[in-house]
């Protein structure tokens, strides 16, 4: 092989960094928040909602949760236009852009795998917690926002991030649909020079050691958050 | 070289643009690949899925078996290296390590094996299993190092005071009941390795998902090109699923574990 060109990385660091990597972290981020929000919502509806709306959430869970998210993708890149032109009554189907249809994506996905997190944290919660709240006259919603959830973000922090780290890892498959995320700013900038080693290689490592400290840190969270018991 | 995935950003409307035009029929049309309908390339991509899947899960499920089995050896030596093993490959984007195994290992080896590496007629296969093969096998090492660990700890300290080799004792005592313990959870990353597959279109695999995308590159019927794509993953998720809740039933030992 030719030799290992460090100089293309140096040259290219701040378009992976600027360009690439801040997409890939918004779209972590704001992901993570949206199916965390949603999740929690629809892991509400299957324990407490009437018959009708728990069977929705837990098919709609069922439904996504065997599905490659590499298809996902591709069905909301199309579908979310036709959505688009529903919602808002247009004429023809709307453009959204490659960022609002990979954030819609992986909140949508995400959101089915945090509900089952939320799920087990509000299960592992003893129900007299409950039935208390409901004795001090506190509403579903107040026993929830106060009493339950609280406690469930506390002990399900741990989980929640390490589920965020493979979301971060995720991400990278936006690369199917030719956005300049992290993997896409570097797979650009490796086929444009014909340099596929250094900026894959590049990519790796940094994923890698982005992943791994988050991942220390979250070891290292796990015993500080943890409920005495 | 695999070219990057092309996106047609143009939707998928009718010359009017008023709405989706629904074909259900287009499954029993031909392919303009010549080769059968539309119908068959799904099924084909099914089948390159369910291929694949197998063999990469055989890759994970040996090699995570005998990481997950050092993790939990005594000493110092094997523990850190079944750990260097399951945070490298567990650190990285599934696309990232396919992306190192087809583009960048066949350029480090000496020239001579990575011409012939690449001039491989399979390569994309052969990356695709050996790479999810691999990551999963992370996954797998922490299922069965997880289930060892479950084991009371008078089970090893019995099987040494019977007098048998550590290798008699994962062979015989440990291993056979930290399987079923974790069997649940690696039938989910079964699942898990199925799904990847499709991780693996971007280096050119014609899976299941690849496939579809053909369809709807063809015949702009995306949203049925999709829906048969989604059931052949519900219908593969429903078997595994029932065929594990079998297996499980089948090697229970009686008046062990999950009552």
């Amino acid at each position: 092989m030719s030799q290992f060109d460090f100089e293309i990385i140096h040259r290219s660091l701040s378009y992976l960094f600027f360009e690439g990597m801040r997409f890939t972290l918004t779209l972590t981020l704001l992901s993570a928040l949206g199916g965390v929000i949603l999740g929690t919502l629809l892991a509400m509806a299957r324990m407490a909602g009437g018959p009708v709306l728990a069977a929705c959430a837990a098919g709609y869970v069922n439904l996504v949760r065997p599905l490659p998210l590499v298809l996902v993708i591709f069905w909301f890149y199309f579908l979310v236009p036709y959505l688009g032109q529903w919602l808002t009554g247009a004429s023809r189907p709307i453009h959204v852009g490659g960022f609002a249809s990979a954030l819609i994506t992986f909140i949508v996905f995400e959101a089915a795998y945090f509900s089952e997190i939320m799920r087990a944290g509000i299960g592992s919660i003893p129900r007299g917690q409950a039935a208390a709240a409901t004795a001090l006259g506190l509403t579903y919603r107040q026993s929830m926002r106060y009493v339950i959830l609280p406690q469930v973000f506390r002990i399900m922090l741990p989980v929640l991030l390490t589920q965020t780290i493979v979301l971060f890892q995720d991400t990278s498959l936006v690369y199917v649909l030719s956005i300049t995320d992290f993997l896409g700013a570097a797979s650009k900038i490796a086929q444009r020079d014909g340099r596929l080693v250094e900026m894959y290689s590049f990519a790796a490592l940094v994923y890698f050691i982005m992943s791994f400290t988050a991942s220390q840190g979250v070891r290292t969270l796990r015993a500080r958050v943890a409920v005495p018991r | 070289m695999p070219t990057r995935p092309t996106t047609r950003t143009r939707p998928a409307t009718t010359s009017n643009g008023v709405g989706y035009h629904w074909n259900w029929g287009i499954f029993w049309e031909m392919s303009p690949e010549g080769t059968g309908t539309y119908l068959d390339m799904i099924v084909q991509g099914l089948r390159m899925t369910l291929i694949t899947a197998a063999l990469a899960w055989v890759i994970a499920f040996i090699v995570g078996s005998a990481i997950g089995v050092l993790r939990t050896l005594p000493g110092r030596m094997a523990p850190l290296a079944a750990s260097a093993w399951i945070e490298l490959f567990r650190n990285m984007p599934l696309l990232v390590q396919l992306f190192l195994w087809y583009f960048v290992f066949p350029e480090i080896l000496p020239a001579a094996w990575g011409i012939w590496l690449k001039q491989l007629p399979a390569a994309a296969f052969l990356t695709a299993v050996i790479g999810i093969g691999f990551f999963m096998s992370a996954r797998v090492a922490v299922q069965v190092a997880s289930g060892i660990e479950a084991l009371p700890q008078g089970q090893r300290a019995a099987a040494t005071a019977l007098g048998l080799t550590p290798a008699q004792t994962y062979r015989y005592v440990l291993l056979p009941m930290a399987y079923r313990i974790v069997l649940p959870p690696l039938t989910s990353e079964l699942l898990n390795t199925v799904k990847n597959t499709s991780v693996a279109l971007t280096i050119g695999l014609a899976e299941l998902t690849a496939r579809a995308r053909a369809v709807q590159e063809f015949s702009f019927q995306v949203f049925e090109a999709f829906t048969a794509a989604t059931l052949a993953y519900l219908v593969i998720n429903l078997l595994a699923t029932m065929a594990a809740r079998w297996l499980e039933a089948r090697v229970r030992v009686p008046g062990y574990g999950r009552a």
